[in-house]
């Protein structure tokens, strides 16, 4: 409940070793006796429906309503099945909604404010965790102060900003860096990474030291293949994040030709006449990647997700 | 003991800077650590200033400032805010945002907590429990409100088939004047319920075993477990997601922007307003920076209590 967990927070298994778990509310024995068997089984159907019904079905009407022609989408008594699947739908609105293009947009920014985040927050955080110049705790501190402003309340200071860069003079509306910079500006992964180097024993870096390596030596040989935990929780994360966003997005990509698949696909929603079973095959798109990255990773989705209720 | 106390800063002070060639190497060689350190810190600092702090003071600012793009931005005085305090859409976006956080909490505040409870005690499908409840997290948020946009069709859309099927009468959703707004709070709720739900099991599984074999022991029902064990042990963990609740609900903009639009007064939230100000209607960023001013001394007050928490926590 105290500190971030660098490593996945140890969850349990499933019901395979069920015998051996942690104690519950309920316990085994408890389970096993007469009635109470029948209400867990009652109790576990139920639960299992509901999910399934909110949300199963949901995902499952998507994938299906994609799948389905105009004339069978558009029926007052819909089926569940789609009576004569369309699988083109995808290719045509890959092509023809230019969700290729979005998406590829979408893939690009999101792979460059995942870099450019890692490199500028390590380098940070591992500043201030093993080089602790004077004034450290300071920066730190301001840093962290930035996790208590909403987003929302920077909205427009930081577009203007972005718009004009003081000192640069430099217009980012319309390029990759509008949305990769201030990704960088992210305490809560300065404030994860150092937690995790501050566990990094000092005398294996000044070991490293005495050999001759330099501080980006270390950096790079010592300190980096030992977090390869927390790194992989903060990438997927950052990946995550960028591909979610929305409003910022909105406001600082304003061609067309730019923005990402969630925008593109906001203002086609409004403006457009595609079919809306392009349109649903459209959206399985947006999701596919999502989708898939939270399969692969679900461990380090939720025990990072728990961990990150902890911060501050 | 007072004089030995004097006595030190004198003797720590001669080891200062400029005393003999061994504490001038010592001094050279901790300017250029800093130096490095900093060198590795600037990009951080860099992107923090201009893209956090400047932004924030900035802010504050522009809310006292006219901007035109014409002439230099201007002093205004109190002008943006008494501007805002007499446009009705002002008003009518505050109450928005309090009712939408208001139905969000009784619709999506316990639910978490009922469903993590239940979880907990299920042995089977647990991780089919766990991939379902987080995947419309997952989802990108424009994703799921379009998805539910469909849904909502009063036309031929799921939820009115449905109603039709089962003989009830049909629902315009979002279209509906009286029914736009718990519309978009169940699209907000279906959306985030899973995060919540996720960390109150990680908070479940943290409460000691032995906790519960005492109060068995002791013959405390399940009910007097769940009460005097279960619940005290999550008080932390359902205050912090409380304030979290409110902080993210307070700033809900998609929902209202994608279903009922920017100028819907049933719906409009302050977010949305600030971005009518801003960006569509009335293209004032001094007036939009007022009110991101006000939104923020609100949700400050929220952010501070959660920072203090778990902190203390810690």
């Amino acid at each position: 409940m105290t500190a971030i967990a660098p490593t996945p927070v140890p969850t349990r298994r499933r019901r395979g070793d069920g015998g051996a778990a942690t104690r519950t509310l309920v316990s085994e024995t408890e389970l096993r006796r007469g009635r109470n068997r029948v209400v867990y089984w009652a109790l576990l159907a139920v639960v299992t429906a509901v999910f399934v019904v909110a949300f199963v079905l949901p995902l499952y009407w998507m994938v299906a309503g994609a799948l389905k022609t105009p004339a069978e989408l558009a029926q007052a008594t819909p089926t569940v099945v789609p009576q004569d699947p369309q699988p083109q739908n995808f290719a045509t609105a890959w092509e023809q909604m230019n969700i290729a293009r979005f998406f590829a947009n979408t893939v690009f920014y999101a792979l460059g404010g995942w870099l450019i985040q890692l490199v500028v927050d390590v380098a940070a955080a591992y500043a201030l965790s093993k080089l602790r110049p004077a004034l450290g705790k300071v920066v730190l501190g301001m840093m962290l102060a930035s996790l208590m402003l909403p987003a929302a309340a920077l909205l427009v200071p930081a577009y203007l900003t972005v718009a004009d860069v003081p000192i640069f003079g430099w217009n980012l509306i319309d390029t990759p860096w509008a949305l990769w910079l201030p990704a960088a500006a992210n305490a809560f992964n300065v404030y994860v990474l150092k937690r995790f180097f501050d566990q990094i024993p000092n005398d294996l870096l000044d070991s490293a030291a005495i050999d001759g390596a330099g501080r980006l030596r270390i950096l790079w040989s010592i300190v980096l293949p030992l977090s390869r935990p927390v790194l992989g929780v903060v990438s997927i994360f950052a990946i995550i994040a960028m591909w979610k966003d929305f409003l910022w997005p909105l406001l600082v990509l304003q061609d067309p030709e730019k923005q990402t698949l969630s925008v593109a696909l906001s203002r086609l929603a409004n403006t457009s006449q595609v079919p809306q079973t392009e349109f649903l095959a459209g959206l399985v798109i947006a999701s596919v990647p999502m989708v898939v990255i939270f399969l692969i990773f679900q461990r380090s989705i939720i025990s990072g997700l728990s961990a990150g209720s902890m911060k501050g | 003991m007072a004089l030995l106390t004097a006595d030190k800063p004198r003797t720590t002070r001669t080891t200062e800077p400029g005393d003999g060639p061994g504490t001038q190497g010592r001094l050279r060689r901790r300017i250029q650590d800093n130096l490095l350190a900093y060198a590795f810190l600037a990009g951080g600092i860099l992107c923090f200033a201009l893209f956090s702090w400047y932004p924030l003071v900035r802010g504050v600012i522009l809310s006292f400032q006219q901007v035109n793009f014409v002439t230099d931005p201007y002093w205004v005085g109190a002008e943006n805010f008494e501007v805002l305090f007499d446009d009705p859409l002002f008003w009518t976006a505050w109450k928005n945002t309090v009712v939408f956080t208001g139905l969000a909490l009784v619709l999506g505040y316990a639910a978490p907590l009922v469903l993590a409870i239940l979880l907990n005690e299920l042995r089977h499908f647990k991780a089919f429990f766990r991939i379902a409840v987080y995947l419309p997290v997952m989802l990108p948020p424009i994703v799921v409100v379009l998805l539910w946009k469909y849904f909502y069709d009063p036309g031929n859309g799921l939820f009115n088939a449905v109603l039709r099927g089962v003989g009830l009468p049909e629902s315009q959703w979002t279209q509906g004047s009286g029914s736009a707004m718990i519309s978009l709070v169940l699209v907000s709720t279906w959306a985030n319920l899973g995060g919540a739900t996720l960390m109150y099991l990680a908070a479940l599984q943290g409460i000691p075993g032995e906790l519960y074999e005492a109060a068995e022991l002791d013959g405390a029902s399940v009910w007097q477990r769940l009460r005097h064990v279960t619940l005290p042990q999550l008080r932390f963990i359902m205050l912090v997601l409380l304030l979290l609740q409110v902080i993210a609900t307070m700033q809900v903009f998609i929902e209202p922007f994608q279903l009922t639009g920017t100028s819907n007064p049933d719906t409009i939230t302050v977010m949305v307003l600030i971005y009518r100000y801003a960006f569509t209607v009335n293209q004032d960023f001094g007036l939009a920076a007022a009110m991101s001013v006000l939104l923020f001394v609100v949700l400050g007050v929220f952010s501070a209590i959660y920072l203090r928490l778990t902190r203390e926590a810690q």
